[in-house]
């Protein structure tokens, strides 16, 4: 095995805590209700296509993308549409959700459910790419960002890599692992698809050290499979690993630039459980309507957890129901890691597609402490991913310093949280830096529109 | 002995008239022309810089009341009309006067109006809390109760009531200079007229869920139910998303619609006899 | 269920915390401060209880009745500029001294700039200079008190660098450096045992409290700018070797110079700032009047540490 590889700058080592990597991923049962949420992807919300009292099948187009960045949704189970209406997600916020009486598991036409692993790659790339935007794919590794635009670089960019995430840098969460252990070939499959799509560029499934047993099923099912250039790299252990523009230096060893995308540098990424979508979409003509998702935490014994198939639609409580019921000690309910994931505001919220966990923390492990003064021990910056310092915005937030913002790098921010993870005297960093980068971001945004629209005068100038 | 004392005292003396002259003559030499009236002005200004007035600091705006060709979109919030004359005095322009305004906090969702549903655990920031979640009661409208406005404020007007965890404003003290409204991300303190004697009545929520969803989070929320501007005979009152709105400008005091109001979401305040609370609370 | 709690993320905290960092100093300082005790025995003792006792108890005073703020008090943190102070003192200096330093190091240097992480000086080292400037006779009485454990070489006198100020590099021809390095009695405490000192500050690296790179930095220029002053007249100057192992070079350079409040945050920083110390307690050792200058070159370093932070930035991801 070739040696291990990690990113340039910063990053930290937080507990494992993998508790629920040997549970075998469980099928859940169909709730009598779900309800399926319009905006489950980057960009515009999509517009429903299905009025109430409809009759839908399992895999049914109920919503089409609202936008150039947004995508289809599906129905997750058969049944009749209730109602179409604003009902509240995780953090207790209005949005579109379509309900659906389940009345069954009746599949649309023309979705392979064999287990049946089919190799065969399409050969036409605009074929695959449609039929990955017909499936709603997007990207799984948390910004669900629609994989179809993002396998669909702008002309002029090549892709010179194709960098399959298989991290979870994030501590506690199990899912992708499981989903490498239990269905490796069909995530190389999904590899081999994206990577003809990229127009034949390499491709590195990076794991992380911390999933032997993940690296050896990956390897064994890529040695199975013979695709060319596909390789498995072996990262150190060290969060925010996952994160795409660590994964890129780590993988390449070159870094994107402030406000560039990956492909300025030849990257893509996807996550391996894109990579499933992927394959499912395209192979198997199977919508995206299920996603794995860990249910952990530091306070329920290991027998609770459990790696679940979930049908997106599912609401949370349904889902910790089924696994046992919310613990009495959780002091915090987390939907996605304990670095990066959201607090649950509200249990009823449903699964979207990007729902990884349900993570219960005792207080102990979460409640955050009173803040002390700063002392400088600039841990902040040594863990900073991107090479910020931390303990400089939070100041200059506090003294309304926009400008000084920019100049230290704000927009730079991807939120990892490392600085607030490791400063001792707690201070709340990510909380204003977070603040920090949307006003930073909300000046450059202004300031490009103002030039375009400078542009644009100039131009209607020259033409009189 | 003496000879070091004189000679001290000559050099540094003469060191001293030396640069003196010096700066005399840089300032005369470089001194920048400037209409003697922005000086004028900033003198008769407050002086407390709060940016209430849109401009930097009362020098600024002295700076653009002098520029300007009248004085409708320069309004010092702080000064009020009696500066205003002056200003205007000073530069020979007429004033529209403008009635006095106060904040007013458009919440009244106390822990036992409004039950907690989560403990927010983040930085004590409204601005951090909105773009976090709907926040920790089940009302996503109303106060978030980390005190944004009271640390934005500049003339401690403002104050967080422990007892509630809502602002109070000083109605003494507040001196309508709108740095509160913009610190609140939710919207909930307004500018109002001052009303006579400082009497007013307002609707003292922001809530734009449907009654039930509302009086559900809260029991002291505006249901939208509309009794008010039934009952209101000046139309002052208007009902939208659920809501109602009292225009203060429209509003005579009447009071009829605190009394109709089912939830006692009308407030009326510093009004002389004392029959508010019995009638409210009914 | 129970109320949840909500916040944005992340949702855990490493282990750190100011106090534990704090409380490894002390630990660090415990193999030094043993020694210290071992050798001068209760008067030693005397010095160091009045100054821990003294600084940590101010501290609260000032943090709960002047301040009123609950989290301006860290106690291991002043406890920290206690063990400092006491270790910077001859063992022969009055509890009243000692307590005027206390007072002056936590009062004047620390709390008066708002606490803990807000000083501009090293808290210690302010009230040091400030009694050698105050108490000059008691500052460099260098009477040995017999300890715990007696050493048939504890000698009263001048330290060895004041026999250097005296009698330049010939004075003290013939050190033994391994004594030097391992029981260097006469002195402050704090120059006892280098051995111990370094064993402590093998600890702050283990641990990760510390980087070495500010120590190092000032190690390495001690040792550059007295060899080549030494080369040049070995009679005057004294080696490279001697200037390291005596004084308060280590103690300095491992313990007071790392403080995270007055030191910069940037390894490149770091590096300027040990370089500045150590030219400058060369430049005081060789030609000024005091035979050390270990807290002055600290001092003098702390009022640049605000420009380093501004020039030295870490390097950021994607950005040349």
């Amino acid at each position: 095995m070739s040696k291990k590889i990690t990113f340039a700058i910063g990053g930290i080592h937080p507990a494992d805590s993998k508790f629920a990597s040997h549970r075998p991923i469980e099928v859940l049962p169909l709730p009598p209700v779900m309800y399926v949420s319009m905006a489950q992807h980057l960009g515009a919300p999509a517009k429903p296509t299905v009025a109430v009292g409809d009759k839908v099948k399992t895999g049914q187009v109920i919503a089409e993308p609202g936008g150039f960045i947004s995508a289809f949704v599906h129905s997750p189970a058969s049944g009749t549409v209730k109602s179409i209406g604003p009902r509240k997600d995780l953090a207790g916020n209005d949005m579109t959700h379509i309900e659906i009486a389940v009345e069954g598991d009746e599949w649309a036409e023309g979705i392979d459910l064999s287990d049946t692993l089919v190799t065969q790659i399409p050969e036409d790339r605009l074929e695959i790419l449609k039929k990955i935007q017909n499936c709603g794919v997007v990207g799984l590794g948390g910004a669900t960002f629609p994989t179809h635009v993002k396998l669909n670089p702008a002309p002029g960019s090549i892709a010179e890599c194709l960098i399959i995430n298989g991290a979870e840098c994030e501590p506690f969460l199990t899912s992708d692992c499981r989903i490498m252990l239990e269905r490796p070939r069909e995530i190389i499959v999904g590899a081999a698809i994206m990577q003809k799509v990229l127009g034949g560029c390499r491709c590195v499934i990076g794991i992380e050290e911390n999933k032997p047993e993940a690296i050896r099923a990956m390897s064994e099912a890529l040695a199975e499979l013979g695709y060319a250039g596909i390789g498995i790299s072996v990262l150190k252990k060290k969060y925010p690993q996952g994160g795409e523009k660590q994964l890129i230096s780590a993988v390449m060893g070159r870094e994107v630039a402030s406000g560039g995308l990956p492909i300025s540098v030849g990257a893509v990424v996807q996550n391996v459980a894109t990579a499933l979508a992927v394959y499912d979409a395209v192979q198997k003509n199977r919508p995206l309507l299920t996603n794995t998702l860990t249910v952990t935490g530091d306070c329920i014994p290991e027998d609770r957890m459990h790696n679940y198939l979930f049908r997106i639609g599912m609401p949370l409580s349904y889902i910790a129901e089924q696994a046992g019921g919310v613990p009495e000690n959780a002091a915090k309910i987390v939907s996605g890691g304990p670095m990066m994931g959201k607090a649950v505001a509200n249990l009823d919220a449903c699964t979207v597609k990007g729902s990884s966990s349900i993570l219960y923390l005792s207080a102990k492990a979460t409640k955050r402490k009173a803040a002390q003064n700063c002392i400088r021990c600039g841990r902040c910056a040594d863990a900073c991913p991107m090479g910020l310092e931390p303990f400089l915005l939070n100041r200059l937030y506090k003294a309304g310093d926009v400008d000084g913002l920019e100049k230290n790098a704000a927009q730079d921010c991807i939120e990892c949280g490392c600085c607030l993870y490791s400063c001792p005297a707690h201070i709340p960093l990510l909380d204003s830096i977070r603040m920090a980068k949307g006003q930073v971001m909300g000046v450059i945004r202004a300031r490009a529109a103002a030039a375009k629209a400078a542009a644009e005068a100039a131009k209607v100038e020259e033409k009189k | 002995m003496t000879g070091i004392i004189i000679w001290t005292i000559a050099v540094l003396s003469g060191l001293g008239l030396l640069l003196s002259l010096l700066l005399f003559f840089v300032a005369k030499k470089f001194k920048v022309e400037e209409d003697p009236r922005i000086d004028e002005i900033e003198k008769v200004m407050p002086g407390a810089n709060c940016g209430g007035c849109g401009f930097a600091g009362c020098r600024a705006f002295a700076d653009a009341a002098v520029k300007a060709p009248n004085l409708d979109n320069n309004y010092c919030p702080v000064g009020g009309n009696e500066v205003m004359k002056k200003v205007a005095a000073i530069l020979g322009y007429e004033i529209k006067e403008k009635a006095p305004q106060v904040a007013v906090v458009r919440c009244d969702g106390s822990c036992s109006h409004r039950p907690r549903t989560n403990v927010y655990d983040g930085m004590q920031s409204c601005k951090v809390k909105a773009a976090l979640y709907s926040g920790d009661t089940g009302c996503p409208f109303g106060c978030l109760g980390c005190g944004d406005c009271v640390s934005a404020c500049r003339f401690g007007a403002l104050s967080m009531d422990p007892e509630t965890g809502l602002p109070v404003v000083d109605e003494s003290k507040c001196t309508a200079c709108g740095a509160c409204v913009k610190a609140c991300p939710k919207g909930v303190i307004e500018l109002r007229n001052k009303g006579p004697r400082g009497m007013r009545v307002y609707v003292s929520c922001v809530n734009k869920d449907k009654g039930g969803v509302a009086r559900k989070a809260c029991t002291v929320a505006c249901i939208g139910c509309g009794k008010c501007a039934k009952v209101c005979e000046k139309e002052a009152i208007s009902v939208q998303d659920n809501l109602a709105y009292i225009d203060f400008t429209k509003c005579r005091l009447c009071k009829k619609c605190v009394a109709e109001c089912p939830t006692g979401a009308i407030h009326a305040v510093n009004f002389p006899v004392l029959p508010k609370k019995e009638v409210t609370n009914e | 269920m129970e109320i949840q709690l909500v916040s944005p993320s992340p949702h855990v905290h490493a282990k750190a915390s100011v106090s534990a960092i704090m409380g490894d100093v002390c630990i660090a300082l415990l193999p030094a401060v043993a020694v210290s005790v071992l050798f001068y025995g209760w008067a030693e003792l005397l010095v160091l209880g009045v100054s821990a006792v003294s600084c940590v108890a101010l501290e609260w005073v000032i943090a709960r009745f002047l301040m009123k703020k609950k989290g301006a008090f860290c106690g291991p943190a002043a406890l920290v500029t206690g063990l400092l102070l006491a270790m910077n003192l001859p063992v022969t200096t009055p509890w009243w001294v000692v307590l005027t330093g206390a007072v002056f190091a936590i009062g004047v240097a620390k709390m008066s700039f708002g606490g803990l992480g807000q000083n501009i000086f090293n808290p210690a080292i302010a009230a040091r200079v400030f009694l050698l400037i105050s108490f000059p006779a008691y500052m460099t009485d260098w009477t040995v008190t017999p300890g715990f454990i007696h050493s048939t070489d504890a000698v009263s006198g001048a330290t060895l660098l004041g026999k250097v100020a005296e009698g330049g590099a010939a004075a003290v021809a013939g050190t033994d450096y391994l004594r030097t390095l391992f029981l260097n009695i006469g002195g402050s405490a704090g120059e006892i045992s280098t051995a111990a000192l370094l064993l402590g500050f093998v600890y702050l690296l283990c641990r990760k409290v510390v980087k070495p790179w500010i120590t190092l930095s000032v190690f390495a220029t001690v040792a550059l700018v007295s060899g080549v002053f030494w080369l040049i007249d070995p009679a005057q100057y004294t080696d490279p070797l001697f200037n390291l192992l005596t004084g308060g070079v280590v103690l300095g350079a491992c313990f007071m110079a790392t403080d995270y409040v007055t030191s910069p945050m940037s390894n490149g920083g770091g590096v300027i700032y040990g370089i500045g110390i150590g030219f400058i307690v060369m430049m005081i050792r060789y030609f000024g009047s005091y035979p050390e200058g270990m807290s002055f070159a600290i001092l003098i370093m702390n009022m640049a540490v605000p420009l380093l932070n501004r020039k030295f930035h870490q390097r950021k991801y994607g950005r040349k």
